[in-house]
C-alpha cells in the first residue's frame, strides 16, 4: 500500500499523530508552567486530596539520602507498601513491597528484596536516576493497592489501571491496562502489556491490543478481555473529569486503578499522554476531539461534561474496524 | 492563527536568505561550487630605453577602460624613477621620470586582468567628429567614397565593413588609391577609416590592445577600429573585417599615439608579455566586493585568521546535521538518546570515516555497558558512577588507539575525538532503559541513534554543502525557515502510518 494512501486512510480515521498531538493539543492546552503540578505525584496527590478525589493513603515522603534510613519506621504499621520516585515516568523506579520475611522485603512479584539493595535503589532514585533529565528527585512511600478482584482473570501480577483520556473537562476515551508475563507485571503498553478499549458509555471491556496486534484473549491467562463490565465507572468518569479543574490542563491522561476496598484512586496524571490507546479502542482520538471542540461546552459541569461524552462516545462512535478483519490483515 | 505569522516569517527568511545568495554569488562572483577557479593573466610591459645626459621622461599607456575584463591588481618595477599615472585622451598613462640616470635602463609595468562579463557599457557616448582638414581633390573623393558606401550599406555596422572591405583592396579602387601612400600595416589602415568615417559623421578610434592566450610569452599588440553607431561601441578588425570583440581581446590603449614615448632619452624599446595562471575564484570575488565598496566580503567569515575559519567550516556544518536529524525525528519518528547527541557523534565520525566510526562507536558503548552492568551490582550512587563511566569510556579510547597503532591501524588514533561525555551518558541511559524496558528497546534506540549519525554524517559530508554553506552562511536563515515549517508539522510520521497500521479503513486493507 502506498504511503500516500495510508496517509490519508489515517487522516480519514481521525487518528491522532505525535506532531498533531504535540503541536496542536499539548502545546496549545497545557500551559508549560502548570507541568510540575502533575510531574510531581506528590503535588498532584495533595491536589487531589484538597479537591476530595481519592487517592492512596501517602505514608511518608524520602527527600534526602538520610531519610532513606528512615523507611522502616514510615513503613512500621504499614506491612504493605509502595514506593514511587515523586518524578519518575512511565512506572519507571516503582518498587511494590507486599510483605516482609526474615528481615527483608517481598516484592509483588516474589522477589526477596535485602535492605542494603532496597537503600541502593532509593539512593538512586533520590539522586534523580528516574526523574525527567536526571534531576534530584523525592521518593514517596504510599498505600499498596489491593487491586479489584475485578481484571483477576485477565491480567498477570502486578496492577491493572485505566487510562482515561480528559480534554479541557471532557473525558474522550478510556482503556485498561492488563500486566503479562512479558511486560513484568507492569501497566506499560510499551512493554508488551494489553491495552483494551473501553466504552465509554457503559465501561464495558473491548478487545485487546498487544503492541499493534489485535487479541482477544489474555496472552497468558487466555480469558476473553471484551465484555468486562468495570465496576464504579461512573466514579471513574467522575474523577477523571474534575481532574482538569485540578490542574488546568487541557490535554491529560489520567491514571486509575480500582482498589478492593476503596473503589477508583488517582495514581497520577500525565500532561503528555501516549497515543496507543487509539489502537486499543480502535479509533482515532482525532475524530473524538473534533466532535468536542464543535460542539462541547467548555464551561459546563462535571456531570454535564460526563453526560456529553456518555452520549457523544457511545461504542461504536463512527465506523469501527471489524476486528476480525484486522487479524486477518496483520497475520 | 499565528500560523499565518510563521508562514510571513520563513517567507520573509527565505527571500532575505536568497537574496544575499544572489548578490554574493551573481554580483561579487562567489563561487558556487568548491575549488572553482577563475582563469588570471599577468600582462607586463618592459619600457627600456637610454636616458639622455639631462632630465628625461617616459610615457607608457596602460589599460584603463577595458570591455570584457578587470583589473585585480598592478604594479610598477621601476626603481630610482618617479612615478605618477594620470588620465590621458587614450586611456592612462604611466610616466616616469627621473633627473640624471646612466647606462640602458628598464621599468615595468604588471597588472593582473580576469575576465569580468559586467565590464561592458561603461563607455560614454562620443560627440559627433568634426569633418577631417583635407586639399579639393581629397575632399571630393572622400565624399565620392562616402556617397558610394552608403548606397552599399544600411547602418553604421555595414558601412564600416564596407568601408574596410575597400580600403583592404585599397589598389583597385579609385578613390581609396589617392589616399592609399602609406597604408601597409593594420593601424594606418584603421587610422585611414577614422578620417572617412568622420567624413560620414561618424565617432570612431582606434584601440591597440593584446590577445590573451593561454601560453606565456611575448605578444603584438593589435589593432582594432572601433565605432560608436549611436548606442555602443561596435568593434572591428582592420584585416579580417570580423565584427565585434574577439573573446581574449584585452584593449590596452585608444588613439594614435604610440604605446609608449620618450623625452631626453633614445633607444626606446618596448616589449609586451602575457601570462595565464589560475586563481581561487574567492579571492577574485573578495577583491572584486573590495572594490564595489560592498561589506559583505569585510564582514564575511573570510576575515577571519584561518585557523578560526576552519573551525568555522565544521560549526557551520552543524545546523545542516541537526536539520537532517529534525527530518528523521519528526517526518520519519526514529527514537534516539538524547535530542543531538547523533550530531555531536556525527562530528566525530568526520575524522574517523563512516565504517570505522561506527565499528568503534559500537565496541566503545557495548564494552561501557558491559563495565555499567558490573557498576550496577556495586550500588554506587548516581553521580559517581556517571564518573566512574566516563572515566572507563577515556581509558576505553585511549586502550584502542594504542592497541590500534600497534596494529598499524590508522584510523583507531581518530577515536580521541569522539565525544566521551555524550557517549558515556548514552551508556548511562542506555543502561537504563536496558533495565527498565528491556534490552530490545535499548537496542532498538542505540542503533536507531547510530543510523541517525551515519544519517547526518553523510549529510554533512557533502563537501559543496560544506562549501556553499561556508561562503554562505546566510544560507542558513534557509534551515532556520525550514525549522519553523517543520515546528508547524502536525501531520503523520513515516513510522506512525506503520503503527496505526490496525487503525486504518476496512477497504483500505484489500
Amino acid at each position: 500500500m502506498s504511503v500516500l494512501r495510508r496517509y490519508r486512510g489515517l487522516a480519514a480515521e481521525g487518528v491522532l499523530g505525535l506532531n498533531k498531538r504535540n503541536g496542536d493539543y499539548i502545546l496549545k492546552f497545557n500551559p508549560r508552567h502548570l507541568y510540575p503540578l502533575v510531574d510531581d505525584k506528590l503535588r498532584t496527590k495533595r491536589l487531589a486530596l484538597q479537591a476530595d478525589i481519592a487517592v492512596p493513603e501517602l505514608y511518608g515522603v524520602m527527600e534526602t539520602q538520610r531519610d532513606i534510613r528512615r523507611l522502616p519506621e514510615i513503613v512500621k504499621d504499614h506491612p504493605e507498601f509502595a514506593l514511587k520516585p515523586a518524578h519518575g515516568s512511565a512506572g519507571d523506579g516503582i518498587v511494590v513491597i507486599s510483605g516482609r520475611s526474615a528481615g527483608r522485603y517481598r516484592t509483588i512479584s516474589g522477589a526477596l528484596l535485602d535492605e542494603e539493595f532496597l537503600s541502593h535503589h532509593l539512593s538512586n532514585a533520590i539522586n534523580g536516576q528516574f526523574s525527567l533529565g536526571g534531576v534530584p528527585d523525592v521518593v514517596i512511600v504510599e498505600y499498596m493497592v489491593r487491586f479489584s478482584a475485578l481484571f483477576e482473570r485477565i491480567s498477570f501480577q502486578g496492577v491493572p489501571d485505566v487510562r482515561v483520556i480528559v480534554f479541557r473537562g471532557y473525558p474522550i476515551m478510556a482503556m485498561v491496562r492488563l500486566p503479562t508475563r512479558s511486560s513484568n507485571g507492569k501497566a506499560n503498553l510499551h512493554q508488551g502489556a494489553v491495552g483494551a478499549g473501553i466504552d465509554l458509555a457503559s465501561g464495558v471491556t473491548l478487545d485487546g491490543v498487544i503492541g499493534t496486534q489485535v487479541v482477544t484473549q489474555h496472552p497468558d491467562t487466555t480469558h476473553n478481555i471484551a465484555g468486562l463490565q468495570i465496576n464504579d465507572w461512573n466514579t471513574i468518569l467522575d474523577i477523571s473529569a474534575r481532574c482538569y479543574e485540578l490542574t488546568g490542563l487541557g490535554y491529560i491522561g489520567v491514571d486509575i486503578v480500582l482498589d478492593r476496598d476503596l473503589g477508583p484512586l488517582v495514581l497520577e496524571l500525565n500532561a503528555r499522554p501516549g497515543l496507543a490507546i487509539q489502537i486499543a479502542n480502535r479509533q482515532g482520538l482525532l475524530r473524538r476531539l473534533h466532535i468536542c471542540e464543535q460542539r462541547a461546552d467548555f464551561n459546563a459541569p462535571a456531570a454535564r461534561r460526563i453526560e456529553f461524552a456518555k452520549r457523544e462516545f457511545q461504542h461504536p462512535v463512527g465506523p469501527i474496524i471489524d476486528t476480525a478483519a484486522v487479524e486477518v490483515a496483520v497475520a | 492563527m499565528n500560523n499565518r505569522h510563521i508562514y510571513s516569517l520563513s517567507v520573509v527568511l527565505t527571500v532575505l536568505s536568497l537574496a544575499l545568495f544572489y548578490y554574493k554569488a551573481h554580483v561579487l562572483g562567489f563561487p558556487v561550487a568548491p575549488q572553482e577557479q577563475t582563469q588570471i593573466w599577468t600582462i607586463e610591459a618592459a619600457v627600456s630605453f637610454t636616458p639622455g645626459p639631462a632630465a628625461m621622461k617616459a610615457t607608457l599607456r596602460i589599460p584603463g577602460l577595458t570591455p570584457g575584463y578587470s583589473l585585480m591588481d598592478e604594479n610598477f618595477v621601476s626603481r630610482g624613477f618617479g612615478l605618477t599615472t594620470r588620465s590621458a585622451l587614450a586611456g592612462r598613462e604611466a610616466v616616469w621620470a627621473v633627473r640624471e640616470a646612466t647606462g640602458p635602463q628598464t621599468v615595468y609595468y604588471r597588472a593582473l586582468v580576469y575576465k569580468d562579463p559586467q565590464r561592458q557599457v561603461e563607455d560614454t557616448t562620443p560627440p559627433f567628429p568634426e569633418f577631417p582638414e583635407l586639399d579639393e581633390p581629397s575632399k571630393i573623393a572622400l565624399e565620392g567614397l562616402i556617397a558610394d558606401v552608403r548606397r552599399q550599406s544600411a547602418d553604421v555596422a555595414s558601412f564600416t565593413t564596407e568601408l574596410l572591405r575597400r580600403i583592404s583592396q585599397g589598389e583597385t579602387d579609385p578613390y581609396i588609391r589617392l589616399f592609399l601612400n602609406r597604408t601597409d600595416t593594420p593601424a594606418d589602415r584603421a587610422h585611414l577609416a577614422t578620417i572617412f568615417l568622420a567624413g560620414a559623421q561618424i565617432p570612431a578610434r582606434i584601440a591597440h590592445g593584446v590577445v590573451l592566450r593561454d601560453r606565456a610569452g611575448a605578444v603584438q599588440p593589435e589593432v582594432l577600429l572601433e565605432v560608436h553607431d549611436g548606442v555602443e561601441w561596435l568593434y572591428f578588425n582592420p584585416v579580417t573585417l570580423q565584427q565585434g570583440l574577439p573573446q581574449d581581446f584585452l584593449i590596452w590603449w585608444r588613439g594614435d599615439e604610440k604605446l609608449a614615448e620618450i623625452e631626453g632619452g633614445s633607444a626606446l624599446g618596448v616589449t609586451l608579455a602575457v601570462q595565464q595562471s589560475l586563481l581561487d575564484s574567492l579571492l577574485i570575488a573578495e577583491r572584486r566586493a573590495e572594490q564595489r565598496g560592498s561589506h559583505s566580503a569585510e564582514f564575511s567569515l573570510f576575515s577571519l585568521p584561518i585557523a578560526t575559519q576552519a573551525v568555522y567550516s565544521v560549526l557551520l556544518m552543524i545546523p545542516i546535521g541537526a536539520l537532517a536529524i529534525m527530518i528523521l525525528r519528526n517526518f520519519v519518528g526514529i527514537k534516539t538518546f538524547g535530542t543531538f547527541m547523533p550530531v555531536l557523534v556525527a562530528l566525530a565520525f568526520r575524522e574517523t570515516r563512516l565504517l570505522w566510526g561506527v565499528t568503534l562507536f559500537a565496541v566503545i558503548v557495548s564494552l561501557g555497558l558491559l563495565i555499567r552492568f558490573y557498576l550496577e551490582k556495586l550500588r554506587l550512587l548516581l553521580v559517581p558512577r556517571l564518573t566512574c563511566v566516563l572515566t572507563v569510556v577515556v581509558l576505553l579510547m585511549a586502550g584502542i588507539s594504542v592497541f590500534s597503532h600497534r596494529l598499524g591501524l590508522q584510523p583507531g588514533l581518530s577515536i580521541a575525538l569522539f565525544p566521551m561525555v555524550i557517549i558515556s551518558m548514552t551508556i548511562e541511559r542506555m543502561s537504563i532503559v536496558w533495565e527498565e524496558r528491556g534490552a530490545a528497546e535499548a537496542i532498538q534506540e542505540g542503533v536507531g541513534s547510530l543510523i541517525v549519525a551515519a544519517i547526518a554524517y553523510l549529510v554533512m559530508e557533502i563537501a559543496w554543502l560544506e562549501h556553499i554553506i561556508f561562503v554562505f552562511p546566510e544560507l542558513l536563515f534557509l534551515v532556520i525557515a525550514a525549522t519553523l515549517l517543520v515546528g508547524r508539522y502536525t501531520g503523520y510520521r513515516l513510522l506512525e502510518l506503520r503503527r496505526f497500521k490496525a487503525l486504518m479503513p476496512r477497504e483500505g486493507q484489500a
